[in-house]
């Protein structure tokens, strides 16, 4: 694991290569059989199958965006599902306002939840939501600037290593309680749903479901690319110094604490972006999302693929939710024990992943 | 019937003479044709004559009148329609059992409700049964009943009663009853039209908690004139107030102090865990819970012994928790010391499948436990502050594992090996202790409390397989607020994190108040890292 | 009164107020020919004091040794020094005009004080090249670095620098995989491709065999004169190998001071040595 920051920028990071040629395969196949393929043919892939890829993808940017804290600054993120349901909410809002008076209780102004809650007003953190721009633009700031003041008061007062965890973890706990609440404002237990239609594109429609999996696909190829960037950068070998010797890259000058920051809140607008794209492909954005276990997850999914590498991020969250999906459907029970057993055997017998694997595999050929 | 032309006022004065009577020499003029006369015009079931046979029975000073009054006020009183008998039916083996409210025996047993018509009463006739039941309470010989007769009757206080209560006084011989009756006259009093009286009454109610004085004195204070009074009366009521204010901050105090004892009980596992090792056991909530469910099975395994069996779970727990510590410590974490990231995540999945192990082995759903009789009920300090005994077992018990544990942590062997291990390892190891063992026996330890807290939360919550996870981020917020390796840190942590609590509760409600405390938690590690007791020095830094 | 002195304080006008004092590109003073002054410092943790009244001054360009037993306060004074720690009491200046006490670590680092520690540390995944790099002298905030990129000028400096600690051949080898003198003198490379004025040097020569231990001792005199040198050593024979003048700490002050000679003569020294 160690030396992959330099190998990685010597051969060009082939897995991530690799990677990117599958997915430019992927997203051009996967509309073409869902399209063009009829129904009947063994080739063809339903809606179904697109949306849940797409949803996958975004899993898979999420896991770039933990990747990057963790595998190259060091900073166990377990509040990560925090920034990723912020995004969600964020986009859930703007599809409530598109509801406009089609919900069951016909309120042009009001979406359904504030009607049963007898709100006469729209709550001000509401306005501007029925802008596509304007939701977008939250879609970023929101999470952003959260893990901007988290972070700018954390690193300061330079809480490190499990402490941060701790309370990153602590962060999104706090965020879901106050998200179970109804007077925040946010449809409480049952978070935001019923959604009809995105810029004017139905949402149930199969080509809104390509079109959203192809703007996930982007998004992840986006992410990617641009956390590439970061780590191939003199950046990105900062960051490895901080993460391996954080008080020395002080001494030679480094402000290690701005660069954690930045870094930190970019990659929760990664994270933002992400669950702004899942959840028109869900259709639902609730309180769980901000549950301690889901971010937790994230972290699993990038320990599996193998952390510091992006693309093994990539890897281990298709693979795991993979893994999920199918489980869940064959034998419920098992999930868990599954997703515990993971956790445990990979920091056991696989600390750096599949990625770390492959690699090894690559070098004994 | 001559009875029947009495006046309403005659009658209640024929009362409250009878009972002046009674109450001064019990027995001594009764007279037992009233008791008889009086049921004889209950049964007639006539709202009407209802209020008389009342009055008569009530005066009659027999000793069946109050359990006929009683049976009366409670609809228990009928009438068989066979014979047109009064009865007082009580639900039987098969049926209603019957007794004979003149004689107090029984009369044999009803088949169903058909046979019987029951007496019914109205709202008046319900003050009136009241008031002449309060009446016969004060003379009864159990003080408890005199006692609750005198604040039945500090509800309602007429002058009849008032009266009443001057005479009963005189005779009164347990202090808590006078007490109650002084209460009780003076708050008569100060409807006298003699300012003197009032005044001297408010003197007698200063600071006094019962809930009749604090509308009594209100009333006062929007209807006297007399400015004295008034003066007085404000004072008086401010006195209240500030006792009232006193003893809710001290409830809200001991509902902080119980729930901080709980945090406590959760979190000085990991204290020792997480602050002695270094080692971050994200499966200690589920350690609770293992403890947790070794109260409800050593409950199952004895039936019918739900006290024994929940002192015989404290050491069951501990040992099934700490062993599966020890399994956790010697087959994963030991593996991974000097990497605390790691450490997490392998936890956090031994946390998933204890959960699922018992959601699979046990139940998804929530178990019962029972509570034993000696948790339940509570301590009745006074007529605003009461104590809940499962509350105080909890703060009694919490201080009870603390200071085991500080003992085992201050004057054993393994508490000194431990000590030393956390402090310097390698030089532990220099000096012959065996960190592998110490560090197998500590996390034992830690655990072993976990399951040892799981039994004292399978009385307050319910036991199912999320237990564990509800109270994972609040144990970790007691330590680290607490600073990491200090006993006490965690004592003092949990338990102003949990008066906080209460005392935001109030006017924040209960999540928007653990939403408070876990961001000044948050805040609180940034200012101050290392938490309220740091380990300070130069091993410390770095 | 009390207010309008503070007042007429603050207002002076020939005196920019503290906060918009530059704190950037201070430069160094050095006109008095001393670099460093520590005066009257004292640091307590928990009670034990670990650094009492110290007063210690380095002249531009010297090379100068500090000895002391462990718990003497060698380290505790390079963290100050350097930002690390705080002092309770007492001033720090580096030459005539940067109070050392309002800075923080990175801006020390980038006014000029270089840093060796005690153990090596060395950022072990990157190549011993990328190491130079991180360490050279640059704009060090966030999006400047982003953007980095070597010029040949910097290329060049790398390796001038690899050739003085020489490491030429290990250049593209991940530094985790040199052996324990290499990570010596690649830490004392990322020294000088910070460009310091002043270097710290805890315990250079430890664990290291006598081969190293000379051309390490060759390195740091090649130094003085370019750059004032503060040595932290055990090892006498090193000590006197290169020192011209030795500071003795001990119990957190200055017991002596004095050519190698001088010191090892002193009888409190030979005291805090031997008897004690």
């Amino acid at each position: 694991m160690r030396s992959d920051i330099q190998t990685g920028r010597l051969q060009l990071d082939r897995g991530g290569q690799i990677f990117l040629i599958l997915l430019a395969v992927t997203t051009l196949l996967v509309p073409i059989l869902n399209l063009a393929v009829p129904t009947d043919s063994p080739l063809h892939v339903s809606t179904f199958t697109v949306t849940l890829l797409g949803k996958y993808l975004t899993y898979a940017l999420l896991a770039v965006a933990v990747d990057l804290v963790w595998g190259y600054l060091g900073i166990l993120s377990l509040g990560h599902g925090a920034f990723f349901a912020l995004g969600g909410y964020a986009m859930g809002m703007y599809l409530m306002r598109q509801i406009g008076d089609r919900g069951v209780y016909g309120n042009p102004d009001l979406p359904d939840f504030m009607v049963f809650l007898n709100w006469h007003e729209l709550p001000w953190f509401w306005h501007g939501f029925d802008q596509f721009w304007f939701s977008a633009l939250m879609v970023v700031l929101v999470p952003g600037v959260l893990a901007f003041v988290f972070g700018w008061l954390t690193f300061r007062s330079r809480v490190t290593g499990v402490y941060l965890s701790i309370i990153t973890q602590a962060l999104t706990y706090a965020l879901m309680l106050a998200f179970f609440r109804n007077e925040m404002g946010f449809g409480g237990n049952n978070g935001l749903t019923d959604f009809k239609d995105l810029l004017g594109f139905d949402l149930q429609s199969d080509a809104t479901r390509i079109g959203l999996f192809i703007a996930s696909a982007l998004a992840l190829a986006g992410g990617y690319l641009a956390c590439r960037y970061l780590v191939n950068s003199k950046l990105g070998r900062v960051a490895v110094a901080i993460r391996d010797a954080e008080s020395r890259t002080r001494f030679i000058g480094y402000r290690v604490e701005q660069v954690k920051l930045w870094i930190f809140a970019f990659s929760a607008v990664l994270a933002g972006i992400a669950g702004a794209l899942y959840v028109p492909q869900v259709g639902i954005i609730n309180p769980g999302e901000f549950s301690p276990l889901n971010s937790i997850e994230i972290v699993v999914w990038v320990a599996i693929g193998g952390r510091a590498t992006l693309y093994g991020a990539v890897l281990g969250a298709l693979l795991v939710n993979y893994g999920k999906t199918y489980l869940t459907g064959v034998m419920p029970d098992a999930w868990l024990f599954a997703l515990g057993g993971l956790f445990v055997l990979v920091t056991l017998f696989l600390p750096q992943g599949i990625a770390g694997l492959l690699r090894r595999k690559g070098a004994a050929a | 019937m001559p009875v029947r032309c009495l006046s309403r006022t005659g009658l209640r004065a024929r009362l409250i003479a009878a009972l002046l009577l009674i109450a001064l020499m019990p027995g001594a003029f009764a007279d037992p044709g009233d008791f008889q006369q009086g049921a004889a015009l209950i049964a007639e079931n006539r709202f009407a004559n209802l209020e008389d046979g009342v009055a008569l029975v009530a005066a009659s000073g027999d000793p069946k009148a109050r359990q006929l009054l009683l049976a009366l006020q409670g609809s228990d009183l009928y009438l068989r329609k066979s014979d047109r008998t009064l009865v007082i039916a009580a639900k039987g083996a098969d049926g209603y059992d019957l007794t004979d409210p003149l004689t107090g025996e029984s009369a044999g047993t009803a088949a169903s409700k058909r046979e019987l018509k029951r007496i019914r009463i109205n709202n008046r006739l319900r003050s009136q049964l009241s008031a002449a039941i309060a009446g016969l309470d004060l003379s009864h010989q159990d003080p408890a009943v005199r006692l609750s007769g005198v604040n039945e009757m500090l509800a309602n206080l007429d002058d009849d009663g008032l009266k009443l209560l001057r005479e009963r006084i005189q005779v009164e011989t347990d202090t808590e009853v006078r007490e109650a009756m002084t209460t009780a006259i003076a708050l008569g009093d100060l409807d006298s039209a003699d300012p003197e009286v009032r005044l001297q009454s408010l003197d007698v109610l200063q600071g006094n908690l019962h809930p009749a004085v604090r509308g009594a004195i209100r009333r006062l204070i929007e209807t006297d004139a007399d400015p004295e009074v008034l003066k007085s009366a404000q004072r008086v009521q401010d006195s209240i107030e500030f006792k009232l204010e006193l003893y809710s901050l001290a409830e809200t105090l001991f509902f902080g102090l119980s729930l901080g004892s709980v945090l406590v009980l959760a979190a000085i596992g990991l204290a020792i865990t997480f602050g002695v090792m270094g080692v971050i056991n994200m499966a200690h909530g589920e350690l609770i819970m293992l403890g947790a469910y070794t109260t409800y099975l050593v409950q199952q395994l004895m039936p019918g012994h739900i006290g024994l069996a929940l002192l015989l779970a404290i050491p069951a727990a501990f040992m099934v928790s700490g062993a599966v510590g020890i399994l956790i410590e010697r087959g994963v974490i030991r593996f991974l010391y000097g990497r605390p990231l790691e450490t997490l995540l392998a936890t956090f999945g031994i946390s998933l499948i204890l959960q699922q192990l018992v959601r699979t082995l046990i139940s998804p759903q929530n178990v019962p436990v029972a509570n034993p009789d000696w948790m339940s009920g509570s301590w009745q300090i006074n007529s605003v502050l009461s104590l809940t005994m499962n509350r105080m077992v909890i703060i009694a018990f919490c201080l009870i594992v603390f200071s085991a544990l500080y003992l085992v942590m201050r004057k054993t062997a393994l508490g000194l090996q431990v000590r030393a291990v956390s402090q310097n390892r390698a030089m532990a190891r220099a000096m012959g202790v065996r960190s592998a063992r110490v560090d197998a026996l500590t996390f034992g330890l830690g655990s072993g409390i976990a399951g040892v807290a799981g039994v004292a939360l399978s009385q307050l919550t319910n036991v199912g397989p999320n237990l564990g996870q509800t109270y994972i981020i609040d144990s970790f917020m007691v330590v680290v607020f607490g600073g990491v390796g200090n006993l006490w840190g965690t004592l003092v942590a949990g338990m102003s994190l949990g008066v906080v609590n209460k005392i935001l509760e109030p006017w924040a409600g209960a999540v928007l108040a653990k939403i408070l405390v876990l961001v000044f938690i948050i805040l609180f590690i940034q200012k101050r890292p290392r938490g309220l007791f740091p380990q300070k020095g130069r091993a410390a830094e770095g | 009164m009390k207010t309008l002195d503070t007042l007429r304080t603050t207002m002076r006008r020939d005196q920019v107020w503290d906060f918009m004092r530059p704190k950037q590109g201070l430069e160094l003073d050095m006109s008095h020919g001393t670099i460093l002054y520590l005066e009257d410092i004292s640091v307590t943790f928990d009670g034990f004091r670990a650094i009492d009244h110290l007063n210690l001054y380095i002249d531009a360009g010297e090379l100068r040794c500090i000895i002391g037993p462990n718990g003497a306060g060698k380290t505790t004074m390079m963290d100050i020094i350097t930002g690390k720690t705080r002092p309770d009491t007492g001033t720090a200046w580096f030459g005539q005009t940067i109070d050392l006490l309002r800075l923080s670590e990175p801006e020390i680092a980038s006014l000029g004080i270089g840093r060796k520690f005690q153990k090596p540390t060395v950022f072990e995944p990157l190549s011993v090249m990328e190491n130079l790099e991180l360490a050279m002298a640059a704009d060090k905030r966030v999006w400047p670095t982003l953007r980095a990129r070597l010029t040949a000028e910097q290329r060049t400096r790398i390796d001038e620098v690899l050739e003085t600690i020489g490491l030429q051949k290990h250049r593209a080898q991940r530094a985790g995989a040199l052996s324990h003198g290499q990570k010596q003198w690649l830490e004392i490379g990322m020294l000088l491709m910070q460009d310091p004025y002043l270097l710290l040097v805890d315990e250079p020569v430890a664990g290291m065999t006598h081969q190293e231990m000379d051309r390490t001792a060759e390195l740091l005199k090649s130094l003085a004169g370019k750059h004032s040198v503060v040595v932290v050593e055990h090892d006498m024979d090193f000590v006197r190998s290169i020192a011209n003048k030795v500071t003795v700490l001990h119990q957190g002050s200055v017991l002596a001071e004095g050519t190698m000679d001088e010191v090892q003569n002193d009888p409190r020294v030979i005291e805090v040595y031997l008897g004690g």
